[in-house]
C-alpha cells in the first residue's frame, strides 16, 4: 500500500507503463489468434502449413499498430477526452473566481497552473486529465459551477488538482483510451465474425475434413476472446478508480484543510437528479462522481466506478470531526 | 582463490557505495531546492497583493473619499511590508496589512455604490483570492520544509547530510507571539 504522494506517483508511473505493455500484448495475441480463425474459417488446411513467417508479420502489423495507438493517447488522448465532453477552455477574464480557485489549489499542490475547461451541462461533475502535471487540465460543468459556494468549489477543484499530482490522469487517460480501442476492435471483430458467417456458407460445407474440429477449437477461442476481452477491460478500469477516489478525497483535504467544503459539494452532487449526457462507460471513470445515474446503468458492487457518495462524505465529516487535533499551526 | 578477488569485491562495493552517496546527495539537493523554490512563491504573492493596493485604493477613494482614515492606514501597512527586512519583521507587517485591508473591505460595507461598482468587484475577489494564495503558499512550503526535514533527520540520510552541511530549513511562522502561543498550548499543570 503506497503511504506518501511520491509513493502514488512511482506506482501510477509503473501502472501506466505496465497498461501500455499489457495492451499492446494484448492486441499482438489478439490479431494472431483472429488471424489464426479467420485463416482456419476460410481455408481449413491452413493449421496444417503454419507460416511462422506471416504469424511474425501479423504480429510487428499489430504490435505497431498498438504501440501508435498508445503513443497518440498519450499525447492527444486529453484533446480527446476532452472534445468527446464537449468541454470548452476558459480564460480568466471568462470566470475569475473559479480560475483563481483553481490557481490557488495549484500553488497549495504546489503545481503549474492547469487549463480550465467549462461543460455546458446542467448535471453536476468535474473531471482532471492530461499526462502529467506539466500538462493537465481541469473540467467542470456549468451544472456544478453553478451550484456551489466558493468553498465547496475549492473542494472539488482540490480533488482535481489531487489526480493531477498523483498522476492517476495519465493512468486514467490511458486506460480511457485504450480500453475504449479493445471494445471498439471487439465491436468490429464481431460484425465482421457474423458477415462472413453470414456469406460464406457454402464454400465451407465443399471443404469440411479432417481440420473441422480444429476449425471450430479457433473459432470458439476466437469468440471467447472478443467476448471477454471488453468484460475484463471494463473490470480492471472501475477496480482502479474507486480507491482512488478515497485517496482523491484525502488529498483534497489536505490542501483545503476544510473537509466540509468537499463535503457539501458531494452532498449537491448526489442530490442532483440531471444526467450528464455527454459522458458514457468509457468516460465514467473520469468524474468526480458517477455521471450514470440510471439504477440498472450504474449498478452496485464491481461494477460501480465510484464508491457510494455517502460513504465519502462520511469519511470527509470524520476528518473535519478531528480537524481541531489535526490543524496545522501555519496553515492560515 | 585468485588473487584479484578479494580487491575486485572491495572496488565493487566502493563503487556501489559511491552511487548510493550520490543518490542520497541528490535526493537531498532536490528536496532543498523545492523548499526554496516554495519559499519564493510566496514572495510571488505577496507582490501580487503589493500590486493590487493602489488600484483598490484609488476604486474606494471616488465612492468614500471620507474614509481618508482607512485608506491612509492600507497605504502605511503596504508600504511598511514592502520595506520589511528579515522574516519576522515581514511577517508582522504582512499581519498588519491584513487586519487593515478587513477594515476596509468592512467600511466598504457602508457604501451600496461602491459595493455594486464592478472594478470593485473584479478587485474585492483579486485580493480574496491573493489572501489565500499567500495562505496556501505558506501551507506548501511548510509541507516541502517538512518532508525535507524529514528527510534529512532519516537514516542514513542524516549522515549524508552532516557530511555535506546541509540544515533543516525554518518553518514559516505567523509571528513571534503566535508561535510562543502555539508553544505554550500543550502544557499541562498539576
Amino acid at each position: 500500500m503506497p503511504v506518501t504522494f511520491r509513493d502514488l506517483i512511482a506506482d501510477n508511473k509503473r501502472k501506466s507503463f505496465w497498461l501500455v505493455a499489457g495492451f499492446c500484448l494484448f492486441i499482438i495475441a489478439a490479431a494472431l489468434i483472429l488471424a489464426l480463425g479467420v485463416a482456419a474459417y476460410w481455408f481449413p488446411d491452413a493449421i496444417a502449413h503454419l507460416d511462422f513467417r506471416q504469424a511474425a508479420l501479423v504480429g510487428a502489423l499489430a504490435g505497431g499498430f498498438a504501440f501508435l495507438v498508445s503513443t497518440l493517447s498519450y499525447f492527444e488522448g486529453d484533446s480527446l477526452i476532452l472534445g468527446i465532453s464537449g468541454a470548452r477552455e476558459i480564460a480568466h477574464r471568462d470566470d475569475p473566481e473559479l480560475f483563481n480557485v483553481v490557481e490557488e489549489m495549484a500553488i497549495a499542490a504546489g503545481l503549474p497552473m492547469p487549463r480550465v475547461y467549462l461543460i455546458l451541462d446542467p448535471a453536476p461533475n468535474a473531471f482532471a486529465t492530461g499526462r502529467d502535471p506539466e500538462h493537465a487540465s481541469v473540467a467542470i460543468t456549468t451544472g456544478l459551477r453553478a451550484m456551489l459556494n466558493r468553498d465547496e468549489l475549492q473542494g472539488v477543484i482540490a480533488h482535481e488538482m489531487s489526480h493531477v499530482r498523483n498522476y492517476d490522469i495519465r493512468l486514467m487517460l490511458l486506460l480511457a483510451v485504450l480500453i475504449g480501442t479493445i471494445v471498439m476492435l471487439s465491436d468490429l471483430f464481431w460484425q465482421m465474425l457474423r458477415f462472413t458467417s453470414g456469406g460464406s456458407r457454402g464454400s465451407k460445407s465443399k471443404s469440411d475434413k479432417g481440420g473441422g474440429v480444429i476449425v471450430l477449437v479457433i473459432l470458439v477461442l476466437a469468440l471467447l476472446f472478443a467476448l471477454v476481452a471488453p468484460i475484463l477491460a471494463q473490470i480492471i478500469q472501475l477496480a482502479v478508480s474507486r480507491q482512488r477516489e478515497f485517496l482523491a478525497d484525502a488529498s483534497a483535504v489536505e490542501l483545503t484543510r476544510n473537509p466540509l467544503g468537499l463535503a457539501g459539494a458531494l452532498r449537491k452532487l448526489d442530490a442532483d437528479p440531471h444526467e450528464l449526457k455527454s459522458a458514457n462507460r468509457g468516460t465514467a471513470h473520469l468524474f468526480i462522481a458517477n455521471p450514470i445515474k440510471k439504477f440498472s446503468d450504474r449498478g452496485q458492487h464491481i461494477w460501480a466506478s465510484h464508491p457510494p457518495i455517502q460513504e465519502r462524505i462520511a469519511r470527509l465529516e470524520a476528518l473535519a470531526g478531528a480537524g481541531a487535533t489535526r490543524q496545522v499551526p501555519a496553515a492560515n | 582463490m585468485e588473487p584479484w578477488v578479494i580487491p575486485a569485491i572491495l572496488g565493487g562495493v566502493g563503487l556501489l557505495l559511491v552511487l548510493w552517496l550520490i543518490g542520497v546527495y541528490n535526493g537531498l539537493v532536490t528536496r532543498r531546492v523545492e523548499t526554496q523554490n516554495a519559499w519564493s512563491q510566496i514572495d510571488v504573492q505577496l507582490k501580487r497583493r503589493y500590486d493590487l493596493i493602489p488600484n483598490l485604493v484609488e476604486t474606494v477613494k471616488g465612492y468614500a473619499s471620507h474614509e481618508k482614515d482607512t485608506l491612509e492606514k492600507v497605504i502605511q501597512a503596504r508600504n511598511l511590508a514592502m520595506g520589511a527586512k528579515g522574516v519576522a519583521e515581514q511577517a508582522a507587517a504582512e499581519n498588519v496589512l491584513t487586519g487593515t485591508l478587513k477594515t476596509l473591505f468592512a467600511v466598504a460595507e457602508a457604501y451600496p455604490d461602491l459595493k455594486a461598482n464592478q472594478n470593485f468587484l473584479a478587485l474585492q475577489e483579486e485580493l480574496t483570492s491573493t489572501e489565500n494564495r499567500i495562505g496556501f503558499s505558506r501551507q506548501h512550503y511548510n509541507d516541502v520544509v517538512s518532508q525535507y526535514n524529514t528527510t534529512l533527520m532519516q537514516f542514513p540520510a542524516n549522515v549524508v547530510g552532516g557530511m555535506f552541511g546541509f540544515r533543516p530549513a525554518d518553518f514559516f511562522q505567523l509571528d513571534a507571539a503566535e508561535a510562543a502561543a502555539v508553544r505554550q498550548a500543550p502544557q499541562v499543570k498539576f
